[in-house]
């Protein structure tokens, strides 16, 4: 049950601006859920409250207040213990803080992220960079490619927590402060490179990349470099135009 | 066998420094733990929910697992956690083992590349779909092979070595290392151990549910390759049915050593035909002193295939090792 409440946190798209209540809310539910003897207890207290015994020191307003308190104690010992579901974890060596600094696109993000978590899930639905698209989540289509420290990588596969202190960068980052798009931005414009384009972000990402490492490719070496990208459109002659005057622009700039 | 768009269950997770750290954490969770290193087989398992581990112990953070460095015999040592893409690039490799650097180039996309490790490859689950699909095979401890049944599908089988089970060794770079001679230094904490290429693979009649001699509590920190075959006439090829990602339906890292047209000694290794790479030995003793011509190229493939035992679907392989030893010996260039 606890893998299902984590499941429905990340898939909630308002994650990142979750108001208190509503975690507050989900601590209630994740630590006395599990707790079968807490559970007895507040139906017992409920049950209870419905029949009318006049004796009964237990009112409707008590028992919600007993309920808030217990939760709250639970919460915070959640802060206290946080992230072990194994005894002693914390005195192992490499045990990890679940809550963690991310440098993506130039800012440093602070974000809570579960130990089984991948930096696609992390960008898309806690740091609403939705820009990077997460196609077959197998590291197949290369939809979801991302920058790391300048490198291309499936952002499906790999763990949120392997990252921590490197440079990530994705889609969103890619333009000027001032709005100018990348020069292999505005060529897929300027060319109208692609389809539907939901495989847009990941080619673009693995392009800009590639031409970090051979600025000046044939459109052979480019295709190469770009191979770990599909298009399910098929419409890979006109991605590589596309992709070729982006290489084309990005040496104007230079120069 | 849903494909499941998910977050992965939940396990704990640790990200040592060191390997005595890592060594302390897989014997203090012995089979509960896994290893991950560049993650790119793990995370298929995890996500299928057809693999499950309560510890997952992350090898990133031990930069002593990286690099590549001389060895005092002249030969190298890879650190595990290497990245493909730096096996390929590495100029000490491509100096004197140009196989293993082509082998490298040759692995899936570039995205896996740059983050798939060279310990990682060669330690690599087989790809037998029944198998991965979560079904109770042998190799996940059933007992039933469903890739050798009269229905099955099994183009990418084994043809060789097969025991109850037909999976296959989908490794690109573990022939080019069997071919090399090289060595894996494999620590516990018991201490280390160091264990031929050729013996780190096994088949399914020594354990069938593991592909390498690997046990819980192990980890492969380096790959040493020694001179032997320093600057030797390599030839690789990888055969697949889509140029990129895809895994090999049989590939060959050769190894030859040619004084004035005569082959001196050689090394042959086929992969994705059995569940470990095959050293052809058979064919390296035939070829030893003999002239490097299309005589001994025929004579060799013939040899190469001898003893194979097709399945339903997978008999082509059989004329592709017999032309893939006869190109190794000719030294054709890759198509």
């Amino acid at each position: 049950m606890l893998q299902h409440v984590q499941n429905v946190f990340t898939r909630s798209g308002a994650c990142s601006r979750m108001r208190a209540t509503r975690r507050f809310l989900l601590f209630l539910f994740l630590f006395c859920g599990p707790r079968a003897g807490l559970l007895d207890e507040v139906i017992a207290m409920s049950t209870q409250e419905q029949t009318p015994q006049p004796s009964s020191s237990v009112t409707r307003r008590a028992f919600i207040k007993m309920v808030i308190a217990s939760g709250a104690a639970v919460s915070a010992s959640a802060y206290l213990f946080r992230g072990s579901t194994l005894v002693g974890q914390g005195s192992l060596p490499g045990a990890v803080e679940r809550l963690m600094s991310l440098n993506v696109n130039g800012q440093l993000r602070r974000v809570d992220v579960m130990k089984q978590e991948t930096l696609a899930t992390t960008l898309r639905y806690k740091l609403g960079l939705t820009g990077t698209k997460l196609g077959c989540d197998r590291s197949e289509c290369g939809a979801c490619t991302v920058l790391i420290d300048d490198i291309p990588h499936y952002s499906c596969s790999v763990l949120t927590h392997t990252v921590r202190g490197r440079k990530i960068q994705t889609i969103e980052g890619l333009e000027r402060p001032d709005g100018t798009l990348h020069p292999v931005q505005q060529a897929i414009l300027d060319e109208q490179g692609f389809q539907c384009a939901f495989c847009m972000s990941g080619f673009v990402m693995s392009a800009v990349g590639f031409l970090k490492t051979n600025p000046n490719p044939t459109r052979e070496e480019l295709a190469h470099g770009i191979s770990g990208n599909l298009c399910r459109c098929a419409d890979y002659d006109k991605i590589l135009r596309a992709m070729m005057r982006g290489a084309a622009y990005m040496q104007k700039t230079t120069t | 066998m849903a494909i499941v768009h998910d977050v992965m269950p939940v396990f704990e997770l640790f990200q040592p420094t060191t390997v005595d750290d890592t060594l302390a954490l897989l014997d203090t969770y012995g089979a509960d733990a896994w290893v991950l290193a560049g993650g790119l087989d793990t995370f298929d398992w995890f996500k299928d929910r057809n693999k499950r581990r309560k510890v997952v112990v992350d090898l990133s953070g031990v930069q002593t697992l990286r690099g590549v460095k001389k060895t005092a015999d002249g030969g190298l040592e890879i650190g595990a956690s290497t990245t493909l893409t730096d096996v390929a690039s590495e100029p000490l490799v491509k100096q004197n083992y140009r196989l293993l650097s082509q082998a490298a180039a040759l692995v899936a996309s570039p995205q896996i590349r740059n983050q798939g490790t060279l310990g990682g490859n060669v330690s690599q689950d087989t790809r037998c779909w029944y198998y991965r699909s979560g079904w109770t095979c042998y190799r996940a401890g059933g007992n039933i092979c469903y890739a050798d049944t009269p229905t099955a599908i099994n183009r990418e089988h084994a043809i060789f070595d097969a025991n109850r089970c037909v999976a296959v060794n989908p490794s690109d770079t573990a022939p080019a290392l069997v071919a090399l001679d090289a060595q894996m230094v494999i620590r516990s904490s018991d201490g280390e151990r160091v264990v031929n290429a050729q013996d780190y693979f096994i088949g399914p009649s020594t354990d069938i549910t593991r592909m390498t001699v690997l046990q819980p509590g192990d980890l492969l920190t380096a790959i040493r390759i020694p001179a032997t075959w320093a600057n030797a006439e390599f030839y690789f090829e990888k055969i697949r049915e889509r140029q990129v990602w895809d895994f090999p339906l049989v590939n060959i890292a050769a190894a030859l050593k040619v004084e004035g047209g005569t082959i001196r000694s050689s090394r042959f290794v086929v992969n994705a035909v059995a569940a470990h790479p095959v050293r052809l030995g058979a064919v390296e003793d035939a070829v030893a002193g003999k002239p490097r011509n299309e005589e001994t190229a025929a004579m060799a493939g013939a040899l190469a295939v001898q003893g194979a035992r097709p399945l339903t679907h997978n008999g082509y392989k059989i004329p592709l090792v017999r032309n893939l030893v006869k190109r190794a010996i000719r030294g054709e260039a890759q198509a």
